[in-house]
C-alpha cells in the first residue's frame, strides 16, 4: 500500500448497500422457476444448442449431484440452511452477446458503469467478460491477443466455437462426481470464461471476467476453464458482487486450470459476494513439468464460504502457490484454505492464508498437503495467520499433511493473533484515533496480499477492508 | 536555562492505579516551555507507569490533574493528547508488520496537524528529519518496528518526535539500550525538541544521556513519589553515590523504593 492508497482510503466512505448491494428491476429473457430436475436441464442444454455429449454429461451430473450426500464436515449447520428448491437455476437476460457496452441492455450496462467494470477494462485489462446473473453479456479481447491466438470468451461460446479442446479437458481436473457442488454445477452450468493461451505467448496485462447476480434466490453456475500452453503465461482476475436480500443465493462454480510443460497461470479472485450467498466454489490446477500455477484468492463477502483451491503437481519442478486472505464480519463464515498435491519428484509449493475476524464472524483454514510416493526431493512450507477483532471472533485452523517420503521438507506454522492493545495504544499516541489505528493493523496484516494484487485491486481491497472495519469494536 | 515562562505540561497530585494499588501517589510537576527536565528513578520505581499514564494508557486509573498548555487533558484518551501536543517516546516501541515508515508517518503528521499533509510537503519534512538524524533512507519502506534493532527503534522514536513537533515531549528510557554513538544521537535529537516552544521530560534510570542533554531540573522518582528534586547536579550525585542513599533519608527501604512499579 503507497501513501496514494492511504490517501484514497480515506476519501470514501460508503458501505456495501449502496455501493454494492443495489439491484436492478427483473427484466429477463427467461427465468426458470425454481427448483432443478431433468427438465430444466435439458431446457438450459437446448437453449445452448449444446452436443449431446454436454447433454448427457449434464443429465449423469445431476443424477450424481441427487445421489451425494452434503458434506458432513466444515459449517454443516450452516450448509444445512441452503433450500435447493428454492432457487433459480438459469437466468438470461435480455439482448445478446455484445462487444459493445452501447449495445448492452441499458440497465444491465448501468450495473456495471457503477461497478466499474468499463473504466477497468480501459485502463489496465486485455479482456473482460461480464457475467450477468447465467449468462455473458459482454465480452472483449485485445486485437493483438487474438492475433496471437489467444482465446478468452465465455464458456458457452467456446463450447460452440472449440469444441474439441472444451471435450478433451473439460472436467478432467474436476470430475463431475469430485463432490456434491461440483456435480451440481456440472449439471447447471452456464458461463464462466474458457481461455487458450498457445504454446509460448505470454499473456502481460490481465484478463478479467466480474460476475454479477442481480435476482432474489439466484443460483450462478459458472463453469471456467483455463489451458496455458507450454511455455505461455497468463493473469486472470475473477470479481463478484450481489444484492442484498434477506433469503438466500447460491454461487457454486467450478474452475479448472491446466499448466503445460513451462506455463505459468495466476488465478486472482477477489470475491465480495453479499452477505446472504452461499460461495461454494471447486477451484483445481494441473502444473505439468515447470509450470507454476498461482492461487490468489481474496474472500470478504459471502454468507458461508467454502474453497480450497487445489493444485496438483503432476511434472518434476513444478511449483504451486495458494495465497489467501479471508475477512469474516458479523454473520459470516469463510472456510477456506489449500490443497496441494506433490505428485511427481523436485516439486515445490507454499501456502500463505490470512484471515480476519471480527464481531462473530468465523474464520476456518482447512488445507492439505499430500506429497505422494516416489515424489521425492519435495519443498513446501504452510504459514496460517489470523487476527482476531473482538471477543466473540473465531478462528480455526484444520491443516492435515500426508507425507510418503522422507526426503522432502516440509514447513509448517500457524499463528492467531488479537489486535493487540500495545499496538493500539503505541498508533493512538501518534494522534491515530482507535478506528483509523484498527484499520492501520488490519490493512499491515493483509499488506503481504495486497502487494500480489495488481494496483487497482489493491485499492479495492483495503477500500473494501476500510468498509468492513467502520465502527468495529476491538 | 531558555524557559520563557508558560508551564507546557503541568500535573498535581497525579495517582494511578492498577486495579486498587496505587503505584503513583501524588506527584506534581511542572514543565515550562525550553525546559529539559529528567526524572530519575531506580528500575521498578514505577517511572513507566508514571509516562504511560500521562499519555492515558488505558490500563490505568489516574486520580488528580493533568494540564497540557494550561488545558486539563486527564479526561482526554491518548490520540487526543497526541494532537494537542503530547508526545510519548516508547522505551520498547511496538512493531506494527506490514504498515511502512512512510505511512505511519504521513498518517501521524497529518494527525497531529488536523488536516492531511500534501505528498510532497511530507515528503520533503520527512527526508530533512532522515538526514538529520542520519537515519538511512531503507527506513521508509520498512514496516513499522518490524525487524528493528534496539537502536533503531530509539532513533525512530526521536525521528517521530521532531516531524510531529511536541509542544510537550515525555520520553520514557529512550536511552536504554543504546551504545555512544546511538546515544549521541538520541540526546542531539532531544536538544532539537527542545526549542523555545516545547519541554521535555526524560524519564530514566541512567545519568549517561544527562550528560549530552543537559536537563535543566532533575527529579529523583521513588516509591510512587519525587522525593528529591534539583540541578544537574543532582543527577551526577545519583551517578555517583546510586540511590540507596536518597532511599534511606526519605525513609524507604531501597527494596521498597523499586518493588512498587508493575511497568517499567
Amino acid at each position: 500500500m503507497n501513501t496514494g492508497t492511504q490517501q484514497r482510503l480515506e476519501d470514501i466512505n460508503q458501505n456495501y448497500a449502496e455501493r454494492y448491494g443495489f439491484h436492478d428491476p427483473e427484466d429477463y429473457f427467461l427465468k426458470a422457476p425454481k427448483g432443478i430436475d431433468h427438465e430444466l436441464v435439458e431446457m438450459i442444454s437446448r437453449k445452448k444448442n449444446e452436443p449431446q455429449w454436454m447433454s448427457d454429461l449434464r443429465h449423469q451430473a445431476l443424477d450424481i449431484f441427487r445421489a451425494k450426500p452434503m458434506p458432513t464436515w466444515g459449517d454443516t449447520a450452516m450448509l444445512g440452511e441452503i433450500d435447493f428448491d428454492n432457487i433459480h437455476y438459469y437466468i438470461k437476460p435480455k439482448g445478446e452477446q455484445t462487444s459493445d457496452w452501447n449495445e448492452v441492455p441499458e440497465q444491465i450496462k448501468k450495473t456495471f458503469d457503477r461497478l466499474g467494470i468499463p473504466e477497468a477494462e480501459r485502463k489496465f485489462l486485455a479482456g473482460v467478460t461480464a457475467q450477468y446473473e447465467s449468462e455473458v453479456v459482454y465480452h472483449s479481447i485485445r486485437a493483438d491477443l487474438e492475433k496471437l491466438g489467444v482465446l478468452f470468451m465465455d464458456m458457452d461460446s467456446g463450447l460452440r466455437e472449440h469444441p474439441e479442446i472444451v471435450r478433451k479437458y473439460f472436467g478432467t481436473v474436476i470430475p463431475t462426481r469430485d463432490n456434491k457442488f461440483s456435480a451440481l454445477n456440472t449439471a447447471a452450468w452456464s458461463g464462466g470464461s474458457f481461455i487458450y493461451v498457445p504454446k509460448g505467448v505470454k499473456v502481460e496485462v490481465p484478463l478479467q471476467a466480474y460476475f454479477r447476480i442481480n435476482a432474489e434466490n439466484m443460483g450462478q453456475f459458472e463453469r471456467t476453464l483455463i489451458i496455458a500452453d507450454e511455455g505461455s503465461s497468463v493473469h486472470y482476475i475473477e470479481g463478484c458482487t450481489a444484492p442484498t436480500y434477506s433469503s438466500d443465493s447460491l454461487h457454486s462454480a467450478v474452475v479448472e486450470l491446466i499448466a503445460m510443460k513451462g506455463a505459468r497461470i495466476r488465478y486472482t479472485t477477489i470475491q465480495n459476494w453479499s452477505t446472504n450467498v452461499f460461495n461454494l466454489v471447486t477451484k483445481r490446477a494441473h502444473a505439468h513439468q515447470d509450470a507454476v500455477v498461482e492461487w490468489v484468492d481474496g474472500n470478504l463477502g459471502s454468507k458461508l464460504t467454502m474453497k480450497y483451491p487445489a493444485i496438483v503437481l503432476k511434472g518434476e519442478r513444478a511449483h504451486g502457490e495458494v495465497l489467501s486472505i479471508a475477512f469474516a464480519g458479523h454473520g459470516q463464515h469463510q472456510d477456506a484454505g489449500a490443497k496441494m498435491i506433490h505428485a511427481a519428484p523436485n516439486t515445490t509449493s507454499r501456502i500463505v492464508s490470512k484471515s480476519i475476524s471480527k464481531d462473530d464472524g468465523r474464520s476456518s483454514y482447512r488445507g492439505m498437503v499430500k506429497i505422494t510416493k516416489g515424489a521425492h526431493g519435495c519443498k513446501t512450507s504452510v504459514e496460517c495467520d489470523a487476527l482476531l477483532i473482538g471477543e466473540h471472533a473465531r478462528s480455526d485452523t484444520y491443516p492435515t499433511m500426508d507425507v510418503a517420503e522422507s526426503d522432502v521438507s516440509v514447513e509448517h506454522e500457524a499463528r492467531v493473533s488479537k489486535v493487540g492493545e500495545e499496538q493500539l495504544f503505541y498508533l493512538q499516541c501518534r494522534g491515530l484515533d482507535p478506528d483509523k489505528a484498527r484499520l492501520m493493523i488490519v490493512n499491515g496484516f493483509i499488506e503481504p496480499f495486497v502487494k500480489e494484487l495488481p494496483m487497482e485491486y489493491a485499492v479495492e481491497l483495503n477500500r473494501l477492508i476500510e468498509l468492513e472495519m467502520e465502527g468495529s469494536v476491538g | 536555562m531558555n524557559s520563557n515562562g508558560d508551564a507546557v505540561f503541568s500535573c498535581r497530585d497525579l495517582r494511578v492505579f492498577v486495579g486498587d494499588k496505587a503505584i503513583v501517589k501524588g506527584v506534581d510537576l511542572e514543565v515550562r516551555a525550553g525546559e529539559k527536565h529528567a526524572l530519575m528513578g531506580p528500575n521498578g520505581s514505577g517511572k513507566s507507569t508514571l509516562a504511560n499514564a500521562l499519555m492515558g494508557h488505558p490500563s490505568y486509573r489516574v486520580e488528580g490533574e493533568i494540564r497540557l498548555g494550561g488545558e486539563r487533558i486527564d479526561h482526554l484518551p491518548p490520540h487526543e493528547r497526541a494532537r494537542r501536543g503530547m508526545f510519548l517516546g516508547f522505551q520498547y516501541p511496538v512493531a506494527v508488520p506490514g504498515v511502512s515508515v512512510a505511512n505511519f508517518l504521513r498518517a501521524a503528521v497529518s494527525a497531529r496537524r488536523g488536516a492531511d499533509v500534501p505528498v510532497r510537503e511530507f515528503r520533503q519534512q520527512m527526508q530533512a528529519a532522515f538526514a538529520e538524524l542520519q537515519v538511512p533512507k531503507d527506513f521508509v519502506s520498512r514496516y513499522l518496528n518490524d525487524g528493528f534493532s534496539g537502536g533503531e527503534k530509539k532513533r525512530l522514536e526521536i525521528l517521530q518526535m521532531l516531524m510531529l513537533a511536541p509542544t510537550f515531549a515525555l520520553l520514557d528510557e529512550t536511552d536504554s539500550g543504546l551504545d555512544i554513538d546511538a546515544l549521541k544521537v538520541v540526546a542531539e535529537g532531544v536538544n532539537k525538541a527542545a526549542g523555545p516552544a516545547t519541554g521535555v521530560l526524560m524519564v530514566t534510570h541512567y545519568q549517561r544521556i544527562l550528560n549530552y542533554m543537559k536537563p535543566d531540573r532533575v527529579h529523583v522518582f521513588m516509591g510512587g513519589r519525587i522525593v528529591r528534586a534539583g540541578g544537574p547536579e543532582l543527577a551526577h550525585e545519583l551517578e555517583a553515590r546510586g540511590y540507596d542513599w536518597i532511599a534511606r533519608e526519605v525513609g524507604l527501604e531501597p527494596a521498597a523504593a523499586a518493588a512498587e512499579g508493575s511497568r517499567t
